[in-house]
């Protein structure tokens, strides 16, 4: 074990020594970690930018690429706000900036117009997000993308599995242009006045947070939707 | 360059008689977590080695000065310290290993086998012999990591690091199927248990008595 006494003659036991020896240690560690951080912080940012955009292209069902920033530069047109009108060039806006959620990313698929529109929400134990993708008519869906902070991996955490995501596709969010959303329901069950997909066995919160999160998120651009 | 035999145990011990999973059973709950695939369960290993190394030396040089009433407090700090700092490397250069290894990195703390190296070998050894220590245990650990998901890959999807070695027609049409039982966790556990029965077989110094 350690020497109890060192040659200067002080006890490495003493309270003194003790609580200096943690403190100086701490305030180093400190300095230390918060330094890397903000060297590497920049990069980071970049990184979670990139991310979010292949989460953008994958709604758009385009998984295949070699450069995401290039892709993305070609699919998204233009960046709309909750009423249709232009808010910025895409090359400005910061998917992951504070208005993230309240925009239209009007995209171009191999010429077809899509609008993807991003969508939040609270899952069992932490967030839950994803894009949905619609066709021009502003109602079917063209593709969809989850994914979540810490659903129960198996369970909850099956709402990122193509085998969820595609039930989605084709299903309509409008009837007699009206705002229906799509529900999440119980294998079996059916919803009244709206298209439906089928839940996850043993996920039955998050799957209908996932219901609640399509939604509340499509609430927010129904001028938009239903014009 | 010669080891002395000491340094030379310290090496190569937790690489083969004592290793950490199959031998001391330690850091067996990351072994069962990472190792569905090959990938993650490499840079999980690397990622322990470095991390076990660099911890092992500075408790060394630290052994002397440590005030022994918060020794485990100060090999928890510069542990996690360590891991902190990989993390943020992985964030910054390897985003999407990152993003699978997620919670994982963080459990590196937790990881016994870092703990047990530190009290057990760091706080009594010079920095040389720790850093050999250290290496050693790491890589006796990946080399667990590293067979398991071998085995587990391969044999749960057809495919090492991504690349198909099983997913072809003509294999499938003959009757081979992937075996989805092994990328959940439990087949994690049988292989080390497979690994721990073949290695007490061949080696008499590891049955009991």
């Amino acid at each position: 074990m350690a020497a109890n006494n060192n040659s200067k003659g002080f006890s490495t036991n003493s309270n003194t020594y003790t609580i200096v020896y943690a403190i100086v240690m701490v305030v180093i560690v400190a300095f230390l970690l918060a330094f890397a951080h903000s060297a590497l912080g920049p990069k980071q940012d970049e990184n979670v930018r990139l991310d979010t955009k292949k989460q953008i292209l994958s709604a758009l069902n385009i998984n295949e690429f070699t450069d995401a920033q290039a892709t993305f530069t070609k699919n998204v047109v233009k960046i709309l706000d909750n009423n249709g009108t232009e808010k910025c060039a895409v090359a400005d806006f910061d998917v992951t900036g504070s208005d993230k959620n309240d925009v239209i990313y009007q995209c171009s698929v191999n010429g077809a117009t899509k609008y993807v529109i991003p969508m939040n929400g609270n899952g069992l134990w932490g967030a839950i997000w994803g894009y949905i993708a619609l066709d021009e008519n502003k109602s079917t869906v063209y593709g969809i993308y989850f994914n979540h902070a810490s659903e129960t991996a198996g369970l909850g955490a099956e709402i990122v599995k193509p085998a969820f995501c595609n039930q989605f596709k084709n299903k309509n969010i409008k009837r007699d242009d009206k705002l229906t959303s799509i529900a999440v329901v119980k294998k079996g069950q059916s919803a009244e006045g709206k298209d439906y997909v089928d839940g996850i066995s043993g996920g039955t919160i998050t799957s209908s947070a996932v219901s609640v999160m399509i939604e509340t998120s499509l609430k927010k651009f129904e001028g938009f939707l239903t014009k | 360059m010669s080891l002395s035999k000491k340094n030379k145990e310290a090496f190569l011990n937790p690489l083969t008689i004592n290793n950490p999973v199959t031998v001391q059973v330690l850091g067996i709950c990351s072994a069962l977590a990472v190792t569905a695939q090959l990938e993650p369960a490499l840079v999980m290993g690397l990622a322990v080695t470095v991390i076990v190394a660099v911890a092992n030396v500075v408790i060394s040089l630290l052994r002397n000065t440590v005030p022994n009433r918060i020794r485990i407090i100060v090999q928890l700090v510069v542990v996690a310290t360590l891991v902190t700092l990989v993390s943020e490397v992985l964030k910054a250069f390897a985003y999407d290993v990152s993003v699978q290894l997620s919670v994982y990195v963080g459990l590196i703390i937790t990881n016994c086998i870092l703990m047990g190296r530190l009290e057990a070998f760091a706080m009594q050894n010079g920095p040389f012999e720790s850093l050999l220590d250290g290496i050693g245990s790491g890589l006796g650990y990946a080399k667990i990591l590293v067979i398991v998901a071998f085995f587990r890959e391969l044999l749960g999807s057809g495919k090492l690091l991504g690349f198909n070695i099983l997913n072809y027609d003509c294999i499938q049409n003959a009757g081979y199927q992937n075996n989805g039982l092994m990328l959940l966790a439990p087949m994690a556990l049988i292989i080390c248990g497979c690994i721990i029965w073949w290695e007490r077989a061949h080696n008499k110094d590891l049955q009991e008595k």
